[in-house]
């Protein structure tokens, strides 16, 4: 199965312990972005190349796989991504939240809660969260050493400003174990919550910025807010069409020529999970009878 | 204020801590000095003007005093909240702590002193919300009430500085820096660059701060009518070298360096 003209899991041993040790000193420094010499990859880096590279050097034989993109185990980037680390590393694959062992994501945490032992890594574009207003690498790296994030509160000040509510919607800044104030790449705030406290290791890999960092498992994260703005993690005021979930993150399908519309959950694995159980929801028929 | 009432305030001085107290300040830019061994106290309540020529060496001496230059000797020993402190040799985090709270800077040209990119509101908002404040509401109530101070009406809080006059934009600069009510304020030509009507304006707006909160400042400048309007004590340099020092009136009135003659006479010229 492997291809013989790489390495196990692509990337040179060498290359891995390098990345390891950037892994291992985000482990340590729970929400710090942690330099690393990023490779080139078989792969254009929109598609996720620091993720690939985090997976790729935290693999190992016995390892089952999942790759989700925005939820979704069957979108191309997500296929793509398996498919590479099934020919290169030969390891085996699943859809399965709870029988994954390490989970590359992009834009999404999974709706089943992750256990101990679990790996779950993030695809991120810009690690920099106070890129935003202060453009200076210098000066960003200077402010996370100093804990001067005021400016991350002038963000969502401006926010408030012009839109009367905090509108940041994706990549919702957190505060990690009262000290690093860390982007969580564009996942949707509604899953803000999940980041905290979790049993699963936590990494994320930024490619062509060069960055790793980490929350180690039940690290505390808290996502940052005003007194009379509170953090409202927000969810759209429908149940799931399909298997009727109250409490999944929904994405809205166009169903017919008509602008026939209905919510479906995001995380397709965890969506299949409740119908096989029997739940259905409002538009959707019991899998058994074959439906969508 | 008779010579008796002034010599009585000297004394009293002497027994109190000055809240900035500066000694053999020195800066060289290679054989070159930016400035050489500059002392004196400024007490709370006091402001002081620092005149000369580009090249004299204030701004060198300004951005020493203010920590964004290191100088090559010398002491700038500040009265903290902990006692006093030498900030030229403080940590590097434990001065720009003192940047964004006992300590203020305006900058000769508003860009450098405001985010553009961000609200006027957001503006006056930042140092407040460095220093800890979260909520909304009260952040905003006092960014309104100093964008009236400086005279910017409510309804353009919203509205980001590009959008701004060169006046606004200087007086929002302004109203962002003393926001958190520093006790030191750093100016840097702060009506250099503006239309001498614009700058009558803000002179005029200053000076109403000033004795309002009873501002302690260094500002410097080159230009006499702002130092004779705002400042209660004159230093004059003149090729990195302090000349002349004194009260303002005392010092343009009856200049006693040759250098000082010549910058009063030229500005009576004009
Ligand atoms: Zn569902």
């Amino acid at each position: 199965m492997t291809d013989q003209a790489y390495n196990f899991a692509y990337l040179d041993e060498q290359t891995k312990r390098m990345i390891r040790r950037a892994i291992l000193k985000g482990v340590a420094v729970p929400g710090y972005q942690v330099p690393f010499a990023s490779r080139e990859m078989p792969m254009p880096y929109g598609w996720g190349t620091g993720g690939v590279q985090v997976t790729a050097a935290c693999l190992v034989p016995e390892d089952r796989l999942k790759v989700i993109d925005q939820g979704a185990d069957d979108t191309t980037n997500a296929v793509s991504i398996r498919k590479f680390f099934q020919r290169t590393a030969g390891v085996a694959v699943t859809e399965a939240t709870t029988a994954a062992s390490i989970i590359q994501t992009r834009h999404r945490i999974p709706e089943t809660p992750l256990h101990e032992g679990q790996i779950l890594v993030y695809q991120v574009p810009i690690p920099e969260p106070l890129r935003f207003l202060e453009p200076r690498e210098t000066e960003t790296r200077k402010m996370h050493e100093l804990e001067e994030y005021g400016l991350m509160h002038v963000k969502l000040y401006e926010d408030i400003a012009r839109h009367g509510t905090i509108a940041t919607s994706y990549a919702y800044p957190v505060k990690v174990e009262g000290r690093y104030v860390m982007d969580p790449s564009p996942i949707p705030k509604f899953d803000n919550p999940k980041l905290s406290d979790s049993p699963a290791l936590q990494l994320f890999g930024a490619g062509r910025e060069q960055r790793i960092y980490a929350l180690p498992p039940y690290t505390q994260v808290v996502s940052l807010d005003f007194d009379d703005h509170p953090f409202d993690p927000s969810k759209a005021a429908h149940d799931c069409d399909l298997c009727g979930a109250a409490a999944s993150y929904l994405d809205e399908v166009i169903i017919d020529d008509q602008g026939g519309r209905m919510f479906v959950c995001s995380d397709t694995d965890f969506c299949r999970g409740r119908r096989e159980a029997g739940h259905v929801g409002a538009l959707g028929v019991p899998l058994a009878e074959g439906g969508m | 204020m008779g010579a008796a009432e002034l010599s009585i305030l000297a004394k009293q001085k002497q027994t109190e801590q000055p809240l900035l107290a500066v000694r053999g300040l020195t800066k060289r830019y290679g054989r070159r000095i930016g400035c050489a061994e500059v002392s004196f106290d400024l007490f709370a309540g006091e402001v002081l003007g620092i005149v000369g020529e580009s090249g004299s060496g204030k701004s060198t001496l300004l951005s020493c005093l203010a920590g964004h230059l290191a100088p090559d000797a010398g002491t700038v020993v500040f009265d903290t909240a902990d006692g006093p402190r030498d900030t030229v040799r403080m940590a590097e985090a434990e001065r720009r702590r003192l940047a964004r709270t006992d300590w203020a800077f305006v900058h000769q040209n508003p860009r450098d002193g405001l985010r553009m990119g961000v609200s006027a509101g957001g503006n006056v908002g930042e140092r407040l919300m460095a220093v800890g404040a979260r909520h909304y509401g009260q952040i905003r109530a006092q960014a309104v009430d100093w964008l009236g101070r400086v005279e910017i009406a409510a309804d353009r809080m919203d509205d980001r500085p590009s959008a701004f006059s060169g006046g606004m934009q200087q007086r929002l600069q302004i109203a962002r820096n003393l926001v958190t009510g520093p006790r030191l304020v750093f100016m840097d030509e702060p009506t250099g660059g503006l239309d001498v009507s614009v700058q009558a304006r803000l002179l005029d707006l200053m000076r109403g701060l000033v004795r309002e909160m009873g501002l302690s400042a260094i500002i410097v400048t080159h230009d006499l009518a702002v130092v004779r309007l705002l400042a209660d004590r004159l230093m004059v340099m003149q090729g990195g070298q302090v000349v002349e020092q004194g009260l303002t009136d005392q010092v343009l009135d009856d200049p006693q360096h040759a250098y000082t003659q010549l910058l009063v006479s030229s500005v009576l010229q004009v």
